[in-house]
């Protein structure tokens, strides 16, 4: 559950960055990279899951899948905050800075 | 257990490297090629140079290291103080961390870096067939 939503977070960045693709400046480059990176190596331990359970990897408990589902979603706010903060700090924009400084007239 | 440290060792690797290279690449300017774009359009153009393409893997890296460690935290495989490895206070799980961080850890690092690669061959075909298309007009 936790692969398959950060999968889905992926593919929903990928096409967001490809629409505003090539100025980018929300740097949803870096969002892209970020749920991709986590979804291959959650992928890498889904196939040692399965390799170990078999088929019960595709029947979860109840409990297990909600609990799954809770991470998954924390997940993608943790990642999401991940995201605002670089946005922040590298200001691409630069609304922080003209916020912070006031121009003499 | 631990797996999440394997890849975040080789994004402190790859990080370091680019890091390098886009100093290097600060000194020597790019060469200009002539290159198709999009609609027919044909204009002088630099290619991406590799520190940039390392940077992707580098996001990939550190990603998904750090969303891992999340899970790992939530799981409570990794506790604020030491030896911060839940796994690392026992000799039995100590070995089973290792073993883990050797299996998944290792194959999370290689498919990362092999997808990434692949990303790489095809931007770089696309670039080449860009410049090619080019030569060919003009």
């Amino acid at each position: 559950m936790t692969l398959l939503i950060t999968v889905f977070a992926a593919a929903v960045c990928t096409a967001l960055w490809y629409r505003t693709a090539p100025k980018s400046e929300m740097r949803i480059g870096i969002l892209c990279w970020m749920f991709w990176g986590a979804s291959l190596m959650w992928l890498v331990d889904a196939v040692f899951e399965y390799a170990e359970l078999g088929a019960e990897y595709f029947t979860p408990a109840a409990q297990d899948m909600l609990n799954d589902a809770f991470l998954g979603l924390s997940v993608v706010a943790l990642g999401l905050t991940a995201w605002i903060v670089i946005l922040l700090v590298k200001d691409p924009k630069g609304v922080i800075r003209d916020k912070l400084l006031k121009k003499n007239d | 257990m631990a797996c999440f440290i394997v890849p975040a060792t080789e994004a402190i690797v790859t990080t370091v490297v680019s890091k390098v290279m886009e100093k290097k690449a600060a000194q020597n300017a790019a060469p200009t090629v002539c290159a198709e774009f999009a609609h027919g359009e044909i204009a002088q153009a630099q290619r991406t140079p590799f520190y940039k393409k390392l940077m992707w893997l580098n996001y990939m890296l550190w990603g998904g290291a750090f969303l891992l460690a999340f899970e790992h935290v939530w799981h409570g495989e990794v506790v604020p103080f030491f030896p911060f490895l839940t796994a690392a206070g026992d000799p039995i799980e100590r070995a089973q961390m290792l073993h883990e961080m050797a299996t998944a850890g290792v194959a999370m690092a290689v498919l990362v870096t092999a997808v990434w690669a692949g990303i790489v061959a095809v931007s770089t075909v696309i670039e080449k067939r860009a410049m090619k298309a080019a030569a060919e007009q003009q």
